[in-house]
């Protein structure tokens, strides 16, 4: 085993982790340990933009973001961080911009803006130009802008580190972190990384669903690392459908073809969001695009032999338009699906694309322990977190806002801490909970396969607790769940090589994974409101007298309800009063 | 129409619709902690519709060789994790589609040339990453900092747009000819990333680039084979992009 000292750890290497350690690594001995390489990681696969209100384009001011992003969120958004993340959005770009990235530009130079959905111009009149944006590649940008400006100022990256565990300590101020426990994928060995201030940016855990956009590695990490310590879990139930997914296979088509007008079709040719959102149609925020989707099919109103999918049309629009605005999605449609969208209308579904929910944090990107408390000197940021910035439903674009200022404040944050902190001790069974964890997989000498546990999973999750949800549903997966976690005890491994074992990794990923269906479908089961991206059936209207509260839920083997206890926390108000959510 | 009926005639249709490959894979193994020679191994799978090699590989390593050991992660062609030599061409294994290939021959899957195998169809990236590192990619203005953003217009910012859409996957480093023999050589995917801050009309570090692609080592290795161009999964124009650097390079010394 080797030890190594830094001020500051960051877990993961995408936006939310590079944009930490920009500013960590200025101030404090920082590393960033990845279990990829930091370019692999998803934040590169946003599209679309990311919103600010610079008005380069037309006129637009923070608050209008600020309100568009509590209603967008069903108005379970803090509102103190939305008004943060609005503020500094402006920033954020600009500071973007001088490390280098490569915006789209107006006739005048400066940077160009264009619609997105929820986006709107004073307070829901029509839609503004708000996303600043690199064609449709603008989370390609931000990643490798970020991995540059981490190169110039000399980073220290461990990639392929997979970290399996948080080491927190008790002192008497309560508990803090002293480091961090990971494994190296080259050569099996475990390391220990003593550290004052430790930063989660792992990002999601959209693959407990089997269509989705995320990538293969999204399987919920830090999430599940942080509830494995007794840590709670905020607004887990909140996912985010993107509405427009390839159908079938899930691959992202950006919300900037809507933006650039584009148009969701029926099997009638009906422009169908007319009826569900008479004002910003195929522009309203996702949940309800997604819904109003999922409806249409389900009325027998799809498409394709199966009738189990939209159209996009982008048809009317010129290829040129279309080639300098939408390269790399209309690739998409060409290569995975054999549709040439200059001429053809692109089939489209729902895709698990986001989780709103996460590892609480306040506006500092502090971790909860919970309702009240924070841990100092440890922080999460971007999509492991919940600040909460998204609430029910998260607008387009605020991802890539979201790792951006949060991803910097965290950064500033953990450095600071550590300049006044000391080093705690590593305690001598640090590593217990890792070395059981990687035994008991590695002697596996069950019958289950891992990958025929994970497709059950993702089959039962897409089944239950996709874009419309019941009591009966929900409880199908728990259930389901629960017998795949005791296949999942009796697995079967069949790598025992200490060399990038990457069979034993998806064996824990999917611990992690089964663990963070249950998390969801408990908190899905006792929120009986519709809510943003959570619908409820069998509560179909919101319940703002005994649901306006965000839920937090705890690992607790007494509890009946799956070994989770479920808790809650207040939303915090500034001036934003919740009213009746119509676009 | 009753429901039901229509219901199962769909379903037929929809099966009918979907078709299906028998495919013979072939992957190049290796693992030192087993055995210092690499070997093949032959898989038989039934692929469907729009399946990809990824596809295969994950069926082989979750249904009958939990060790075989590959990198991926998006499974579309942006994050570039999966480049290999799919029938002996540097791809990504995620954007290569089975209906697009010659199944009656066998699938050969390889790792790509050039860098150390570490495992299976896994090689060791940091020289890549070094070169990468060695041309400064990153934008260098030491005037003092605009209060809003520095102004670029369309046609500026178009000069460099075909080399900001590197992945850095390495399938065009590990394509080129130069590359296989020679170690040192900097690489296409190196000169693409100096390329774009080279040519961003708001860097100013564009002659140390040069500088630095001048040595023996630098862009006159390149013997213009075209290879990475070919490799490219992103359609950059590499080996234009290496020649536009070149004259950069004559011009500043003249």
């Amino acid at each position: 085993m080797q030890v190594h000292k830094y001020d500051v750890v960051i877990v993961g290497a995408g936006g939310a982790g590079m944009r930490a350690a920009i500013e960590s690594g200025q101030r404090a001995k920082t590393a960033v340990l990845t279990k990829l390489y930091p370019t692999r990681s998803h934040t590169g696969a946003a599209q679309g933009g990311m919103c600010a209100a610079l008005a380069n384009v037309e006129e637009d001011s923070w608050e209008w973001h600020t309100f568009d992003t509590i209603k967008g969120g069903d108005y379970l958004v803090d509102q103190d961080a939305a008004e943060i993340m609005a503020k500094e959005a402006i920033e954020a770009v600009l500071d973007l911009e001088k490390m280098g990235l490569p915006f789209n530009r107006t006739p005048e130079g400066k940077i160009d803006q264009r619609r997105f959905g929820g986006h709107t111009r004073d307070h829901g009149k029509s839609p503004v130009r708000r996303a600043c944006y690199a064609a449709d590649r603008t989370g390609h940008m931000i990643l490798q802008t970020l991995y540059q400006a981490c190169i110039k100022h000399n980073v220290e990256f461990y990639n392929e580190f997979y970290v399996f565990d948080l080491i927190l300590v008790d002192t008497p101020e309560g508990r803090r972190p002293s480091g961090v426990v990971a494994y190296e994928l080259a050569t099996g060995e475990l390391h220990v990384f003593q550290a004052k201030s430790v930063v989660f940016a792992t990002g999601g855990n959209g693959k407990v669903f089997k269509t989705t956009s995320n990538a293969h590695t999204l399987t919920g990490d830090g999430m599940a690392i942080a509830f494995r310590n007794g840590l709670p879990l905020e607004d887990m139930e909140f996912v985010q459908f993107h509405p427009t997914g390839l159908a079938g296979l899930g691959i992202l088509v950006s919300e900037a073809a809507r933006g650039e007008g584009g148009i969701l079709r029926n099997s009638d040719g009906e422009r169908f969001m007319e009826r569900y959102a008479p004002t910003i149609k195929d522009l309203a925020p996702r949940d309800i695009v997604a819904r109003s989707m999922a409806n249409e099919v389900r009325e027998g109103r799809g498409c394709g032999p199966n009738k189990d999918y939209v159209l996009l049309d982008l048809t009317h629009l010129e290829p040129a338009h279309i080639d300098a605005k939408l390269p790399d999605i209309t690739e998409f449609a060409r290569t995975y699906l054999g549709v040439e969208p200059y001429t053809e209308p692109v089939p489209v579904f729902p895709t698990a694309h986001y989780t709103m929910g996460g590892i609480p944090t306040d506006i500092k990107g502090e971790v909860f322990e919970n309702s009240e408390k924070t841990i100092p000197g440890l922080y999460a940021a971007g999509e492991v977190a919940c600040v909460s910035v998204h609430g029910s439903n998260r607008l387009g674009t605020n991802s890539l806002l979201d790792i951006n200022v949060f991803g910097k404040r965290a950064g500033v944050n953990a450095a600071e801490y550590s300049q006044r902190a000391e080093f705690l001790p590593i305690p001598d069974d640090a590593m217990e909970a890792t070395e059981a964890l990687l035994q008991n997989a590695l002697s596996a000498h069950g019958s289950e396969k891992v990958g025929a546990i994970r497709k059950d999973l993702q089959d039962t999750m897409d089944l239950n607790m996709q874009v419309f949800r019941t009591e009966e549903s929900i409880n199908q997966a728990l259930s389901d769940i629960s017998a795949l976690e005791e296949r999942y005890a009796n697995i079967a491994i069949q790598d025992h090589g200490k060399r990038y074992n990457l069979d034993l990794l998806e064996a824990v990923e999917l611990g992690f994974l089964l663990q963070l269906a249950k998390v969801m479908s408990v908190a899905a089961l006792h929120r009986q409101e519709s809510r943003g991206g959570h619908a409820r059936e069998d509560f179909p209207k919101r319940d703002d007298e005994n649901f306006m509260v965000h839920s937090m839920v705890y690992e607790d083997p007494s509890s009946e309800t799956a070994g989770i206890r479920q808790e809650t926390k207040p939303v915090i108000f500034t001036h934003y009063e919740p009213m009746e959510r119509k676009y | 129409m009753s429901t039901a009926t229509a219901e199962n005639t769909q379903d037929q249709t929809a099966s009918e619709a979907i078709p299906s490959f028998d495919v013979t894979v072939r992957v190049r193994r290796y693992n030192p902690e087993v055995s210092e020679d690499a070997h093949w191994d032959e898989f038989q799978l039934t692929m469907y519709g729009t399946d990809r090699v990824l596809d295969c590989l994950h069926k082989i390593k979750w249904e009958i060789d939990g060790s075989l050991s590959f990198r991926r992660s998006c499974a579309h062609g942006v994050c570039g994790s999966d480049a290999m030599r799919i029938n002996g061409r540097n791809r990504l294994a995620c954007k290569v589609l089975l209906k697009d290939l010659d199944l009656s021959k066998p699938l050969t899957v390889e790792p790509i040339k050039g860098l150390p195998c570490e495992k299976d169809l896994i090689v060791d990236m940091e020289p890549f990453f070094q070169s990468y590192r060695e041309i400064m990619p990153f934008l260098v203005n030491v005037d003092n900092e605009p209060e809003r953003e520095r102004y670029q217009s369309a046609e500026d910012r178009a000069r460099f747009d075909d080399t900001t859409k590197c992945i850095l996957c390495a399938a065009c480093t590990s394509s080129c000819p130069v590359f296989w023999t020679d170690g040192q050589y900097f690489g296409p995917a190196a000169i693409v990333n100096a390329h774009r801050f080279i040519f961003d009309s708001r860097d100013q570090a564009g002659d140390m680039r040069l500088e630095i692609l001048n040595d023996k080592e630098g862009v006159w290795r390149c013997r213009t084979t075209f290879n990475c161009t070919e490799a490219c999964p992103r359609g950059i124009q590499i080996t234009k992009a290496i020649a536009e650097v070149k004259k950069a390079a004559l011009s500043r010394a003249m």
